[in-house]
């Protein structure tokens, strides 16, 4: 038996190792979950790691998932050993291919994180929605239910599917599986090769398409022999089950893990057994050991091999005794006779009871858990056990949930553990920025290199992203873990930011007579009286044993400011004692060199500097015998939030969204706007600070601003009667209001400290101070008084829309925002543009949003940024799709006209009704301008008001889609990733449509939301994953390609260079009758720049002319002018200047210099001949361009 | 005519060196020097501290970001960036090693007595003939005294010596309140060279914009008075080999440093003005004088104008320091010492 390596690694990491090891050809696209598994494979080829058979793989990305299909069909029919990796929507798209590679036979294997498809609501998280949407394809479908599995499982698909000719799904669970860490033995490549012998890869070879042995291959067939060519498959999937039981017990001769295609285990004589398929299989098994220890007779068949379904094992599998079958899917079919695997063992033991094999029938019943990671627990498994054991169990069950509308749930004891004694469990709560995460991963890999010790680690994170909270679930033991759910009792919590013990349950998981360790940000004696008499009943209640640490202090001293990681590591292994302090503290160390050894020397200096810091400044802390605190923590939501959001958002965000029945959700995904409001997330001590003395009210703050906390009112003087005494205001600086007050006010509980209003200040300095008119300052101690300002300010009426100047940027700041405080990163490049779309437009706008980033922190629960007006107006918002993003907003929009066209049609025939002059303004009135807008709606609210009281059919249907003649405005906004990529036919084709529609491409130039992965928007010599050897194909001029269609408004814009431009851009596309495309420059975390230095990045950009400003107006050129405007001052530094400032572009300069030189030249000679492309376009006649050819109505 | 001359050791073909300067940031850059003539080209300087900072920045971009949000734990790929940010400057020093077959020094600008002793073992690995070591640093921290700076610099000497074979100079400030005294610490310190002097990058303000502009200013002539004198005073006096810098100009500048008793001469603001072909000039110019002095070899008129050979040994003795000043204040003007 070969001797094996030990590891700590997640699911994908365990999967992709023997993928790689296997594979010729690896056609990857990014997808959460699975996106690890295609930057691993991408990782590993860029560093030249070498297959079993010696060879390179060749890994390359394609614009979608269905691209990733088409190049591995290909591949395949090449003659070559190919794989992807993907999960939910994106195996969706690979279905056509599917079909194709199965139909003609073709060995192939597709490891999918099986992950949530998007319904009522998308999710990234695990169920088998996706795989179970394949399982008609004709690929074989096998599970695997841990990381161990995952890693065993992918050899076995890959040797299975090269005898039986089969193309295999090899899938494990979303998130719980392919992102929880766990010890396993890693198969080395002697075990691989006896299990893919080579001539195996030979005939697959021979199968190939080959002109020196032509045939064809994908014939259109007719109704004569289709049918019967169709069956011609059938003894191969006849024989799959057996071979790949073959292929299983030749791996168990290898390593001595024996696995089966169906399993059983519990008692022989059980009368009550559970069918299930997934991590959840871990569940069950070992809550059916633990119910059998107590006496119970019950049993588990876990399903590995699910396509082809091996009847015969399964009814060999149940004990005779078995009186009542549960059948668990982790998936949903509205409307179905019950879930696919239930349908599936109710049609194999009905068959087997049919011809006998099976004496007699058990009752057979299904049910669903786990849908979307949804916890299944032990308690849950006894509460199924439980209803299986009534006289009628129930059908068409749910565990997991309360359903409160259909009553499907199951009652169970949430108190149930089964939890091994021997096995430590440890919680720890963090924030995303402070490395709590990172440092966890290293404790379990330390923990997990004792030969005899286990360890499993698992990491839930906040639905924003950043700012946001992370909690890490660790276990380590004596005995494999096998506990794929979260810990509920921990021995060990750590709270690794004091203001988490009053947002989330922190010491609700702590075991009596646990420790508790938190990081505190005061001295050791005032830890006590700093904690809210919640926190305090709970630590004496519990008898916790209490240490505290200023880490946040330790490691500013030690060059790390914010980065506690590394000091509460510390002192997690120096309390615990899990291993010798002094063993622990070189391990700490060791590992710090190892993950942060590539990052360089002081990186791991500072990190050590911290270890030995640490232990000297932890504390024990005195508890008392009871709580003395009159501190209550702060509620969740304001008093005054609407029901919805205090019952089921506020549920929602205090971690308790678990326990909201069925009945509080939305029915069909709608939920309310502009709840980001009701959030105070206070995640920054430092917050800007307006200084009304110098401020020359120019909004260029208010207009940078990521977050809309920034907001500007004028007002006559006397509405400051009421002011608090701390509000602010200065003299209006504009003619003609010479009573009027200005203020700029902060929005404090909601700023982020991101800093870009600092450097968007153009007033520097102040006299007599260093300062500009906006300042981050430190709040902690006047936060009070600012919230008591800020809820005075809104008080004071929103300047009238009609008497701003939309023009300028100065006057755009009186715009109210209709998109704030949403949860993207800190000083994000995108928010100031939705923002700013919001402000313009936002009264009648409608945003078709492509998944990504943009859809996250724009739609992600709980709370979600776009909101609306006090007339109860605002932007409509909806995510349909990641790849159908253009076309779904060009349905909005062809809706929109039917309805306006309608609406005019009944309009007409009622003229005499309803006025024939009010009738005639509102279908002729122009509604362009603002003032233009509002006395349309004013036209409108007339007519309704005429309306009134008159019936009939006409009248009905004019009310239905009278608020149509109110011209809408409808934006179809995404990310590159979309726009370049996986949406790039949709979006040429909308360009190409001449419909009015507006499109906004927040051009980030990497796919951010998965992780910064290389798009066609990714520029020559930048370093992205999926490019790490730095891209060297130059980024898409999507302007170009635009303006060459003659009848599109096309304009690139950055806010940060020239928000004048950005802001003229946005409102000439919006008014344009015809298609506009805006491509707007968004600096962003994944280019490796401290985020408040985005505008100097933007600016440098603009500078440098790699984002030279224009606008192309097909209007102008109408007009007989030219219509290319290229709104750029000349370059003025060199394109080093700008690239070399972003860690994307270092990178390639730091790990090959000589690459770096030559794709900078490159670079730098695209950028030169685009500028002189442009300079010459700017300076053609008009009869240059191509007219715009639509007919005009 | 022969130039050669040796320098730290080094057998070189002419005392004209390039200094670090911004021509020497690519290998061809180097190679220009080498073919215009050049004896050795200092390379720009490695600065530990920047580099460290860039580090610790490059770091907190992106590990700020990682295992913060489900959908993505990181935002760049695991690239090999070899061991650190010193890397790249120790890639461009072996290529330029490899690109020219005069000696390559490399220049150091340490912040730390263990970075000093890494970088410049690096740097000796990757092929300097050279190290020198640039403490350069405006002692912003009021509370550094001078002693305290100048047992820094002895440190610096000690540790690097002792890190590395190759022979190590030590690139000076002008301001210290015993210059002579220093250099004569330095040399017991077992230091191989003294180059004197660094420039220092002083700010310059715009009045109109209310900011600071970091100023890089080219020597000009009448600058090289200072390292003249020194070099014309610490001839003879102290082991280590003496390199002047900053002023040259023309020939006639190299001449007479060479005349004051510099081993070396280097320069950076010539070529950066004129271009690194200008080199070739500055030695031809030298070369045309030493023919109408008829100086067959550079060693003929090395030192002929130090404050040593116009000094009675045992009055020197007697005198000591303030007698060779005074000597120097005579030749050379009274802008030293005016009690």
């Amino acid at each position: 038996m070969a001797t094996a390596d030990r590891v700590t690694i997640d699911g994908n990491e365990a999967t992709v190792n023997v993928a790689y090891r296997l594979s010729e050809l690896c056609a990857i696209y990014p997808i959460t979950p699975s996106s690890t598994m295609a930057e691993l494979a991408d990782d590993w080829a860029a560093k030249k790691r070498t297959n079993i058979f010696g060879t390179i793989p060749t890994v390359i990305e394609m614009q979608s998932e269905g691209g990733a299909a088409g190049a591995l069909h290909g591949s395949l029919q090449g003659g070559a050993l190919g794989t992807t990796f993907t999960a939910s929507q994106g195996l969706l798209l690979m279905i056509p291919n599917m079909y194709k590679i199965a139909g003609e036979l073709t060995s192939a294997v597709i490891h999918v994180a099986a992950r949530s498809l998007a319904a009522q609501g998308l999710s990234i998280f695990g169920d088998h929605q996706d795989v179970m949407a394949v399982r008609q394809t004709g690929f074989a479908l096998l599970s695997s239910g841990s990381v161990q599995e995952a890693h065993d499982l992918a050899l076995v698909a890959h040797a299975a599917t090269l005898r039986t000719r089969v193309p295999f799904v090899h899938f494990f669970d979303g998130f719980r599986t392919s992102h929880e860490l766990n010890t396993i033995d890693l198969l080395d490549d002697e075990v691989l090769k006896a299990l893919i012998p080579e001539s195996l890869v030979h005939e697959h070879r021979m199968r190939s398409l080959s002109p020196e042995r032509p045939f064809v291959r994908g014939t259109a067939q007719n109704p004569d022999v289709y049918f019967q060519a169709r069956e011609t498959v059938n003894p191969f999937y006849a024989r799959t089950p057996g071979i790949v039981q073959e292929c299983m017990d030749l791996l168990a001769e290898q390593v001595g893990r024996a696995y089966h295609l169906v399993e059983y285990a519990g008692d022989p004589e059980a009368e009550r057994v559970v069918v299930v398929m997934g991590s959840g299989g871990e569940t069950v098994e070992e809550t059916v050991n633990h119910l059998n220890a107590s006496g119970e007779k019950v049993g588990v068949i876990r399903v590995r091999l699910y396509r082809p379904f091996p009847v015969a094992e399964l009814v060999a599998a149940l004990p005779r005794t078995a009186k009542v079958v549960g059948v668990l899917d982790r998936t949903k079919e509205p409307g179905s006779n019950g879930e696919p695997l239930y349908l599936d063992a109710v049609a194999a033991l009905s068959g087997a009871f049919a011809d006998g094999t099976l004496e007699s029938m058990p009752r057979i019943v299904g049910g669903r858990y786990g849908l979307s990671s949804k916890e299944f627990t032990p308690a849950m498994v006894a509460g199924v056990y439980a209803a299986l054991a009534q006289e009628r169990p129930p059908t068409g069950f749910t565990i997991g949930i309360h359903d409160d509308v259909g009553g499907t749930s199951l009652d169970y004891d949430p108190a149930f553990d089964i939890e091994d004694d021997q096995t430590l469990r440890a919680v720890f709560f963090g924030l995303g920025s402070d490395g709590t995460v990172g440092a966890n991963k290293n404790t379990i890999k330390i923990l997990g290199e004792d030969p005899n010790r286990f360890a499993q680690a698992y990491f839930v994170y906040d639905s924003k992203k950043s700012g946001g909270s992370t909690i890490s679930h660790l276990r380590f033991g004596p005995h494999p873990i096998k506990a794929p759910y979260l810990v509920n009792t921990a021995g060990f919590v750590g709270c690794h930011h004091f203001g988490l013990i009053d947002k989330l349950d922190v010491l609700g998981l702590a075991r009596p007579g646990g420790v508790l360790l938190l990081d505190a940000p005061m001295a050791a004696g005032e830890v006590w009286d700093a904690l809210s008499r919640q926190a305090q009943e709970q630590i004496v209640a519990k008898d916790l044993q209490v240490y505290a640490i200023d880490a946040g202090t330790v490691a500013r001293n030690a060059g790390l400011p914010g980065r506690t990681n590394t000091v509460l590591q510390t002192c997690f292994f120096a309390i615990s004692g899990v291993l010798p302090r002094d063993e622990a503290i070189e391990e700490i160390k060791k590992s710090i060199r190892k993950s942060y050894g590539r990052r360089g020397q002081e990186v791991v200096r500072r990190n050590e500097a911290a270890v030995d810091a640490a232990l000297e400044h932890l504390h024990r802390i005195e508890v008392p015998d009871e709580a003395s605190s009159q501190r209550n923590p702060r509620p969740i939501v304001a008093d005054d939030a609407p029901e919805f959001v205090k019952s089921v958002t506020a549920a929602m965000m205090g971690g308790r969204g678990d326990a909201l029945p069925v009945s509080a959700m939305p029915v069909d995904g709608t939920y309310p706007s502009g709840t980001t409001k009701y959030e105070k997330r206070r995640i920054s001590d430092l917050v800007a600070e307006w200084d009304p003395k110098g401020c020359i009210q120019c909004g260029n703050c208010a207009f940078v601003c990521p977050h809309s906390v920034i907001r500007s009112k004028f007002y006559p003087a006397v509405a400051l009667d009421a002011a608090p005494e701390s509000f602010e205001s200065a003299p209006l600086n504009a003619a003609g209001l010479p009573e009027s007050r200005y203020t700029l006010q902060v929005y404090a509980e909601d700023c982020t400290g991101c800093g870009l209003c600092v450097e968007a200040c153009p007033v520097t300095p102040i006299p007599g101070s260093s300062r500009k008119a906006i300042n981050l300052t430190d709040v902690t101690a006047s936060l009070d008084q600012r919230i008591e300002n800020v809820g005075f300010f809104e008080t004071i009426p929103h300047n009238e829309r009609a008497r701003v100047d939309f023009g300028t940027v100065r006057g755009a700041q009186f715009l109210e925002p209709l998109f704030e405080f949403s949860g993207a990163c800190n000083g994000c490049g995108e928010t100031p543009y939705l923002k700013l779309l919001s402000q313009l437009f936002g009264d009648r706008l409608t945003v078709a949003n492509a998944t990504g980033c943009s859809s996250i922190y724009g739609g992600n629960l709980p709370t979600t940024p776009w909101a609306r007006n006090a007339q109860g107006r605002g932007p409509a918002w909806s995510n349909s799709l990641f790849e159908d993003n253009a076309e779904f907003g060009l349905g909005l929009q062809m809706a929109s006209d039917l309805h306006t066209q309608l609406a005019q049609q009944r309009l007409s025939a009622m003229r005499e009704e309803i006025g024939a002059a009010l009738v005639d303004e509102i279908l002729t009135a122009p509604q362009i301008r603002e003032s233009e807008l509002a006395a349309q709606r004013a036209r409108v609210d007339e007519m309704l008001r005429r309306l009134e009281g008159v019936e009939g059919p006409m009248a009905e249907d004019l009310r239905s889609v009278a608020d149509h003649l109110v011209r809408r405005s409808v934006w179809i906004v995404g990310g590159d990733g979309w726009a370049y990529d996986i949406g790039s036919g949709g979006l040429d084709h909308v360009l190409a449509s001449g419909r009015n529609v507006n499109i906004l491409v927040m051009d980030t130039e990497v796919y951010s939301n998965t992780g910064g992965q290389s798009s066609k928007a990714t520029p020559i010599a930048a370093v992205a994953k999926f490019a790490s050897a730095g891209k060297t194909i130059a980024k898409k001029d999507l302007a170009l390609q635009a303006v060459a269609y003659g009848s599109v408004y096309v304009a690139r814009v950055a806010f940060g260079a020239d928000p004048q431009q950005t802001l003229r851009a946005f409102r000439e596309a919006e008014a344009y009758d015809g298609t506009s495309i805006v491509i707007a420059y968004s600096h962003c975390i994944a280019h490796g720049i401290e985020m408040s230095k985005g505008l100097e990045q933007q600016k440098r950009a603009v500078n440098s002319a790699h984002w030279p400003l224009m606008r192309y107006d097909p209007k102008v050129r109408e007009r007989g002018q030219n219509p290319f405007f290229l709104d750029s001052p000349r370059p003025t530094i060199p394109l080093s200047d700008y690239i070399y400032k972003e860690l994307r572009y270092r990178m390639l300069k730091a790990s090959a210099p000589e690459e770096a030189e030559r794709l900078l030249e490159m670079a730098q000679q695209a950028v030169d001949q685009r500028w002189a492309t442009y300079e010459e376009m700017a300076t053609r006649e008009a009869a240059q361009f191509l007219p715009d050819s639509r007919k005009k109505d | 005519m022969d130039l050669h001359t040796s320098y730290l050791g080094l057998p070189l073909r002419c005392p004209l060196l390039a200094s670090a300067s911004p021509l020497s940031q690519t290998a061809d850059g180097v190679r220009e020097l080498a073919d215009a003539g050049v004896g050795a080209v200092v390379l720009y300087s490695l600065f530990e501290e920047q580099i460290r900072l860039q580090e610790l920045r490059d770091f907190e971009v992106s590990a700020m970001h990682e295992d913060s949000f489900g959908e993505a734990t990181s935002y760049f790929p695991e690239v090999e960036l070899g061991t650190d940010g010193a890397t790249p400057y120790l890639k461009h020093l072996e290529n330029c090693v490899a690109a020219v077959d005069i000696p390559v020094i490399a220049s150091l600008n340490g912040s730390s007595l263990d970075g000093w002793s890494d970088m410049a073992k690096r740097m000796e690995s990757a092929g300097a003939a050279a190290i020198e070591v640039n403490p350069y640093a405006v002692p912003g921290n009021l509370d550094v005294s001078s002693s305290g700076i100048e047992e820094r610099h002895v440190e610096i000497v000690q540790t690097v010596t002792a890190a590395v074979g190759v022979p190590v100079a030590m690139k000076l400030s002008p301001f210290f309140s015993a210059t002579g005294a220093m250099c004569r610490q330095l040399d017991e310190a077992g230091v191989d060279g003294l180059v004197l002097f660094n420039r220092f990058l002083q700010p310059d303000i715009d009045i109109e914009t209310l900011e600071v502009h970091p100023a890089v200013s080219l020597s000009a002539p009448n600058e090289a008075g200072l390292a003249r004198t020194w070099v014309a005073i610490l001839r003879g006096r102290v082991q280590a080999s003496l390199a002047a810098t900053t002023g040259v100009e023309t020939g006639a500048d190299v001449a007479k440093y060479l005349l004051a008793g510099a081993d070396v001469v280097m320069t950076a603001s010539a070529l950066l003005r004129h271009g690194p072909g200008y080199a070739a000039v500055l030695l031809a110019e030298l070369a045309a004088w030493m023919e109408r002095k008829q100086y067959a070899t550079v060693d003929a008129f090395r030192g002929l104008l130090a404050v040593g050979t116009g000094v009675d040994a045992s009055g020197y003795e007697r005198a000591g320091y303030v007698a060779a000043l005074t000597h120097a204040k005579e030749t050379y003007g009274d802008f030293l010492i005016r009690d």
